[in-house]
């Protein structure tokens, strides 16, 4: 018990911290902002272009893909708030042996290479997600229940888990190559493709995308939940085991990496 | 003439050193090609007529497929950054001092760059061209793949002067990477990344072809695919020179007013 009010303490003060570093770069966070916004508006002008030359992506029609692209930003925003830059930070902690100063501190490495930054412009760019997904519930006359708005959050929390899972491994890689640019820019080719109506692919990629990393699972279901197109409970099942299988393997990848640290020039 | 031998061999050698890194940037990103590819062949499968927006579905692949051609041969991918840092953190200054032209040493440095990834992409973009090459057309004359060719190096040019121009920005901003971000996402979707310009409502295409953009990617794979008639390639081709020695003009007038603010920090 002691040790969770602990991390609580320690996390609100690295929250503060945050809030005055982004504070202090104000006309930079405000371009942030809108950088993330015009993405999420190019994403979803694909869309309408795609749906000026047909009706359906098969069973999908065009304001489910927009919900579904709302939700799949959504994830990505409250990701990138609390982990995507500790996650790219991580090659560089490496590079440069600050992470030693971070295996010396009394708490768990993992949580604070992980929490270390928090990314305000990411729940700015969230909110405009929901803003989106509500506008597009209008358009399909559907007004979700309690339940499964409840439902979608949680679901949201596992595509999370499983966004941040993968990002870590991946980051961790640099305790082997250091320079490890590539590995964010690849990330965001995975990106990609969360956002893609599940039913578009078939065969060997869309196993691969759901049982190997399951991009096609971390925006989907949540959204199927909303549109009622969940075919079975199965699907729920199979996001949240996946989102604790990613994050197991991930402890297990960071421990294995983490032996591999020898520090810099010192 | 000879010093900038030397500085496209130091590029050459410098950039093998992240061959990996480019391995690995030009096989991840042909994971959301794969998606985009399967994207397509599910719309029109759903759409039953086989027609959009003038392209097959097969018309459709080998348009995605020369977008990536024509993307590993042009775009700039570390080059704005590294200038922007050479800025910021001062380093620019040794070049202030050599007789050395720094436009001219860059675009040295962009053009080993574009050598040596082709190099390694060819690996990846190969195999995976040949898995679709009942997609993969070739030009219908030799004279068009004469027109494309002095198009992409056009397109060369222009991606080169333009990142160029917004990485100087550096003299005046702390942080210059807002702004490339927003160019990109630009060039990302006008520049027919995205999709192809041809399926968006014409009047809205007519007016995209006057901008900088198409001239990035668009269309030189649209001179390939046989897109244009003859006039339409010269007309295009006048615009994107016209386009490129604007931003040659700008790069060096925006270098020419840096350089008067430069501070030298950290030197």
């Amino acid at each position: 018990m002691m040790n969770w009010r602990r991390y609580a303490t320690i996390y609100a003060a690295l929250w503060r911290n945050s809030v005055v570093r982004e504070m202090s770069f104000k006309g930079n966070f405000i371009l942030w902002v809108f950088v993330e916004f015009l993405w999420f508006g190019l994403q979803l002008s694909f869309i309408g272009v795609i749906y000026l030359h047909t009706d359906r992506i098969n069973d999908w029609t065009k304001w489910e893909v927009v919900l579904l692209i709302g939700a799949s930003h959504f994830i990505q925003q409250i990701f990138q708030a609390f982990f995507l830059t500790n996650c790219t930070q991580l090659s560089e902690l490496i590079r440069t042996g600050k992470l030693d100063f971070m295996l010396l501190l009394p708490v768990n490495t993992r949580f604070l290479v992980s929490l270390r930054q928090v990314d305000l412009g990411g729940f700015v760019n969230g909110s405009s997600a929901i803003a989106v997904m509500i506008y597009a519930l209008k358009q399909l006359h559907i007004t979700p229940s309690f339940g499964q708005v409840a439902g979608f959050l949680a679901l949201c929390l596992s595509g999370i888990l499983i966004h941040y899972s993968l990002m870590l491994l991946l980051s961790s890689a640099s305790f082997w190559t250091v320079r490890a640019q590539g590995i964010v820019w690849g990330y965001y080719n995975l990106f990609n493709i969360a956002r893609m109506p599940d039913s578009a692919f078939q065969g060997l990629f869309r196993a691969f995308f759901t049982f190997a990393i399951p991009m096609l699972l971390v925006s989907n279901v949540p959204a199927k939940l909303l549109l009622r197109h969940l075919q079975s409970p199965l699907e729920i099942v199979l996001l949240i085991g996946m989102s604790l299988v990613c994050f197991a393997l991930s402890e297990f990848g960071w421990r294995f990496a983490l032996r591999r640290y020898t520090s810099a020039s010192s | 003439m000879r010093k900038y031998w030397h500085v496209i061999n130091i590029g050459i050698q410098n950039t093998l050193v992240y061959r990996t890194n480019f391995l690995f940037r030009a096989t991840f990103s042909l994971v959301p090609l794969l998606a985009t590819i399967f994207l397509w062949s599910t719309i029109y499968r759903s759409k039953g007529s086989g027609d959009v927006g003038g392209y097959t579905l097969s018309g459709m692949i080998s348009y995605y497929l020369l977008v990536t051609i024509v993307d590993a041969l042009t775009a700039v991918t570390d080059d704005d950054w590294q200038i922007a840092n050479d800025i910021r953190e001062g380093t620019i200054s040794q070049f202030l001092l050599k007789p050395i032209d720094f436009l001219f040493y860059r675009f040295c440095l962009f053009g080993a760059n574009r050598l040596i990834y082709v190099a390694v992409a060819v690996i990846p973009v190969g195999i995976f061209i040949y898995f679709w090459r009942e997609n993969f057309v070739f030009p219908a004359t030799a004279q068009l793949f004469g027109w494309f060719l002095l198009s992409i190096v056009l397109t060369g040019l222009l991606q080169f002067f333009m990142s160029y121009t917004m990485a100087l920005l550096a003299f005046w901003l702390l942080e210059v990477s807002t702004f490339i971000f927003i160019v990109f996402a630009f060039e990302y979707v006008a520049g027919g990344h995205l999709f192809p310009l041809n399926i968006l409502p014409p009047a809205f295409a007519a007016i995209l072809n006057y901008t900088p953009f198409p001239y990035l990617l668009f269309f030189p794979v649209s001179i390939y695919l046989g897109q244009l008639s003859h006039d339409e390639i010269m007309r295009g081709l006048l615009i994107q020179t016209l386009w490129t020695v604007f931003f040659y003009g700008l790069a060096r007038f925006t270098w020419s007013r840096g350089i008067r603010k430069y501070s030298a920090v950290g030197g």
